[in-house]
């Protein structure tokens, strides 16, 4: 499998302060990588680089094969970003939203475009109501089916589900994950632990701008001290205790 | 720039008019709050204005139009705030599209919005018994003159919305716009004013625009304010152009 991104040596600094202090990491074709770090480690600086949007001081990076600085173009082709916050155009409808990117994209009929989405993510009947009407789960949805548009061979999530509630957070989920199937690379970056649990084939762990540990979950578990069996009651945990009240046991217990 | 500049800044401009169109209140501030004056100065305060012309609409009309454009532009400040803050910028940078279609969408935006705005002022006006006796030629310079204009403040406007750290900030800097036509000739004359005041007022760039204006309409000479009204305008533009650029590339790279 070919390498859908290849960073090496990455730096960046903000006046003074260094972010990025030489990060090394590769993604392959059709994974799901799972960028994991606390608020202020470099997450966003790592996407906005790849994504064309911030120049590195030092290193490289190549997505889909192109270098991010010396082809940009070429960069933006393959690429989709889905920012941290969900940069919908509030005045504009559902529709409006995806018919205006579908035309960015130079794509042939942007209607028929938009309705395939709508439809896809459950859309349909919001799609002429302004964006500012929709709850967080549905501006994300349209956030991501936005993404989509053009078939880019790679996404960006920069912290897909902060700020949604429980149930969004699993529909957000589901989404990624069939994304994955569908052959697209996903690059996602999370303060969760259970969201990289959950989705990640391979999961790189920045901590004060370096990847400190890389790999898969049970790589990373391996890391740790073998497993000690220990008899522990189970008690719910309070999100379960909430989906099931509201009805999402079944949702929340998938795999 | 690549070749899909025009059709990118066309959807661009699509999408903002929308904006303001479904904008109640962009729709009173740039429109209706200028007619409102109008009606003001002419009915209230009009019958005890002295100008030495026979009809107060004519004298006022040229000022207005600035106001309403210096009011208009702040809302390009605005929008292009938003767009910063909430991310729709990078969602757009991080495409292959031109990048500069995303602000000159804004300014095409501002154009079309200020054109349409004063078009509506002007037929208002023309039912409160404003009369020009001005060719097309005059009125062709009247257009480029206000066109010039609003591209200046709206460059201006552009600095304001990239570099504003809160919505407010990136409003407010059109205040003393809104407010500069008021010390100026756009109202009175400057001859009752007091000297420091007719200093500043003589000497600002709304007096040498709304005497352009006015001359031009009332099929007068504009002797030497035209080219001063030129100079601003061209070095406003100038000027703000190469800072709101810059002001952009270091947002975007």
């Amino acid at each position: 499998m070919g390498k859908a991104i290849e960073v090496k040596s990455l730096r960046k600094s903000f006046k003074g302060t260094e972010v990025l202090k030489g990060i090394d990491f590769e993604v392959k074709r059709g994974e799901i990588f799972a960028l994991l770090g606390s608020n202020g480690a470099g997450k966003t600086t790592i996407v906005s680089i790849l994504t064309t949007l911030l120049k590195q001081d030092g290193g490289t990076a190549t997505v889909n094969g192109f270098d991010v600085a010396s082809d940009p173009e070429n960069v933006r082709h393959a690429i989709s970003l889905t920012g941290q916050f969900a940069a919908v155009d509030e005045i504009l409808t559902g529709r409006e939203n995806l018919i205006m990117i579908a035309k960015l994209r130079h794509l042939p009929n942007p209607r028929q475009v938009a309705d395939d989405l709508l439809i896809r993510f459950s859309l349909t009947e919001a799609a002429n109501r302004r964006a500012s009407t929709y709850s967080g789960g549905m501006r994300r949805r349209l956030d991501i089916a936005m993404s989509l548009i053009g078939n880019p061979q790679l996404i960006f999530l920069d912290e897909p589900t902060t700020g949604l509630d429980p149930e969004a957070r699993i529909e957000a989920w589901k989404m990624v994950k069939e994304l994955s199937d569908g052959g697209t690379t996903v690059f996602l970056t999370t303060q969760y632990l259970d969201e990289a649990e959950q989705l990640a084939d391979q999961i790189a762990i920045l901590h004060e701008g370096r990847i400190i540990a890389g790999g898969t979950l049970e790589e990373l578990k391996k890391l740790f001290p073998p497993a000690k069996v220990e008899y522990v009651e189970k008690q719910p945990s309070l999100e379960e205790i909430f989906l099931a009240i509201i009805g999402k046991r079944e949702v929340s217990n998938h795999e | 720039m690549n070749n899909y500049f025009f059709s990118d800044m066309s959807v661009m401009l699509g999408r903002s008019m929308r904006h303001i169109f479904r904008s109640m209140d962009t729709i009173i501030t740039v429109c209706i709050t200028p007619i409102a004056m109008m009606l003001l100065f002419v009915y209230v305060f009009g019958g005890a204005i002295q100008t030495g012309t026979d009809n107060y609409v004519n004298y006022l009309l040229p000022g207005i139009l600035l106001i309403a454009i210096a009011s208009g532009i702040s809302y390009t400040a605005y929008r292009l705030f938003l767009d910063k803050q909430r991310g729709i910028i990078e969602r757009f940078h991080s495409m292959p599209i031109a990048r500069s279609a995303v602000l000159w969408g804004h300014v095409l935006t501002s154009l079309v919005s200020n054109v349409i705005s004063l078009v509506v002022i002007i037929l208002v006006a023309l039912l409160m018994g404003f009369r020009s006796s001005a060719g097309v030629l005059p009125w062709l310079a009247v257009t480029g003159i206000l066109i010039l204009f609003t591209l200046a403040l709206t460059w201006v406007a552009a600095i304001a919305g990239l570099s504003a750290k809160s919505v407010e900030g990136a409003s407010a800097f059109s205040y003393p716009l809104i407010f500069l036509p008021f010390i100026s000739s756009a109202f009175v004359p400057t001859e009752t004013m007091p000297s420091a005041v007719r200093a500043f007022a003589e000497n600002q760039p709304v007096t040498s625009i709304v005497e352009t204006i006015r001359a031009l309409l009332s099929s007068q000479p504009v002797g030497n304010d035209i080219w001063v009204a030129l100079a601003w305008c061209l070095g406003i533009l100038m000027v703000a152009y190469l800072f709101a650029v810059r002001a952009y590339k270091r947002k975007a790279a």
